[in-house]
């Protein structure tokens, strides 16, 4: 979707609520790698479906990360650090900064930049091995960036 | 805190409470057939020693259950496909009447050391084991080419392959396969796909360390084609590339094409000093 259209969308499904605007991720502002501001205009997150989508299929966080809270679920990988007490580490705002494009935060990670769409190598379609056409859907939408986060943000030890 | 210093103290936190998984490469030591010893550990090659000190063949990263399938040549399921290359070996094929037996009397022996050395530039062509094989099809038998990662040309790939089992890995960099080098080992640090990941990223930066369920190894070429117990038939080194690019989310490139010879290439020299394992057992 062209920052138009979303725009749009939030503007006909976003009616009679306060003027959210979603965040296209062109328009993300980094400060120090951190996003102050929520990708969907307000609307906060939900920490269950940010649970879900630290999993695999969607987020698959737990490819590289081990999270003592997400035991139930087999195979956590030791790429990146664990993110145990990521809360007692890390601000909100830093957070969304990290899910959103770690590369801001972190120079040359191996972390995959979640919310971001353009400036691939061999862009593919999905897991096809083909190559892709058409517009280009971040890894992960506004809404789950921000279900990530708040999930994140219970993360806390101290 | 700046994010450096708070992604030490996680890191050193991650110390303490990540459970302590298989880091690194085992300590087994491979004997085949209570006679053959083979280096699966040694000095990495002089190109490579900014990056590491040692390379390790990818069976050390391997189960116990997956590493005994490779120990003794009765339990490893790649010699089915072994016996039949001998077959296709003595049968004749393609229009001229010939097999590969009526040019190579002394039989596939003939080729001892041959894949330790490939791929290599024949002709002003970087030219691979498949691209041999094809090659005499053609114009000694006046036989149809094989398929890349077909059963035919993979298990001939890994009969004459296993006829430089135990020697080292040596194929040149230099000369006429520089350029060809250059290419594979930009191809090598490039982060492909949406995930942007490469080569590197994987097997020379996390080695050792588990990817989901994965324990990555350094991605070594020196067993293949290798048997994969998950799809239970002989994996050319083209198909393990094609798949490790398409999981990074990106359009990957052709079994076959001239962007994967070249990363064959640079890959192999990677492995330079290691054994040739063909054929190896793998997850
Ligand atoms: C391919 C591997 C990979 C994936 C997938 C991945 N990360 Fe990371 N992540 C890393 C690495 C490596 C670091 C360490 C930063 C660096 O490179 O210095 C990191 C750092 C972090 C940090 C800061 C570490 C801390 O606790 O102090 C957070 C938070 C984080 N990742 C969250 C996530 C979330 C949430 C997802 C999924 C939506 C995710 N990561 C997916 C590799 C990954
Ligand atoms: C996202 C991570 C990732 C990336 C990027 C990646 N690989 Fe892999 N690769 C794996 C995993 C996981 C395996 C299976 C475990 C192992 O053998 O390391 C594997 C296995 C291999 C093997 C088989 C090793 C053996 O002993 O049988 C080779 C060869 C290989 N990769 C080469 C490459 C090359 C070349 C590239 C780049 C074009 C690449 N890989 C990119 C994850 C990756």
């Amino acid at each position: 979707m062209n920052r138009t259209l979303m725009t749009m969308a939030v503007l006909v499904f976003g009616a009679g609520t306060a003027a959210a605007e979603m965040i296209a991720p062109m328009d993300v502002v980094y400060d120090d790698g951190a996003v102050a501001t929520s990708l969907t205009g307000g609307a906060p997150g939900d920490v269950d479906s940010g649970r879900k989508i630290m999993n695999k299929g969607a987020g698959n966080c737990i490819a590289c990360h081990a999270v003592t809270d997400l035991k139930d679920l087999p195979f956590h990988g030791e790429i990146g650090p664990t993110l145990d007490g990521a809360a007692d580490r890390w601000t909100e705002a830093e957070l969304r900064g990290i899910v959103a494009n770690a590369k801001m935060m972190f120079e040359g990670t191996m972390m995959p930049s979640f919310y971001k769409t353009d400036g691939f190598v061999r862009l593919g379609n999905a897991y096809t091995g083909k190559a892709h056409e058409g517009d280009v859907a971040p890894l992960l939408t506004a809404q789950e960036i921000e279900d990530v986060v708040a999930y994140l943000m219970t993360l806390k030890e101290e | 805190m700046n994010a450096a210093k708070k992604l030490a103290s996680a890191i050193a936190l991650a110390a303490v409470v990540a459970t302590p998984a298989l880091a690194g490469p085992d300590d087994d030591n491979l004997m085949i057939n209570e006679e053959l010893n083979m280096v699966t550990e040694t000095a990495a090659p002089a190109h490579l020693q900014d990056a590491f000190d040692t390379i390790y063949s990818g069976w050390r990263f391997r189960t116990d259950e997956t590493q005994a399938l490779q120990i003794d040549d009765f339990e490893n399921p790649a010699m089915i496909f072994v016996d039949q290359a001998l077959e296709y070996f003595e049968t004749v094929d393609g229009t001229e009447g010939k097999s590969c037996s009526s040019c190579h009397e002394d039989g596939p022996e003939q080729f001892a050391g041959l894949s330790a050395t490939m791929p290599k530039v024949i002709g002003g062509k970087l030219t691979t084991m498949e691209d041999l094989l094809n090659a005499h099809r053609a114009k000694a038998m006046g036989a149809e080419p094989w398929k890349w990662s077909g059963p035919e040309m993979q298990a001939m790939v890994a009969l004459i392959g296993l006829q430089s089992r135990g020697m080292p890995m040596n194929v040149a960099i230099d000369g006429e396969a520089a350029p060809f080098w250059e290419k594979g080992k930009e191809m090598y640090y490039t982060r492909y796909g949406q995930l942007e990941l490469s080569c590197a990223n994987c097997h020379e930066d996390s080695y050792g360390m588990m990817i989901r369920a994965d324990h990555l190894s350094q991605g070594q070429i020196n067993g293949f084609p290798t048997y994969r117990l998950k799809q239970a038939k002989l994996i050319s080194k083209h198909n393990r590339f094609r798949g490790c690019i398409r999981d990074t989310r990106a359009h990957t490139f052709a079994e076959g094409s001239d962007e994967f010879r070249a990363l064959e290439l640079y890959v192999a020299s990677r492995s330079n000093g290691l054994s040739v394992e063909t054929p190896a057992v793998r997850q």
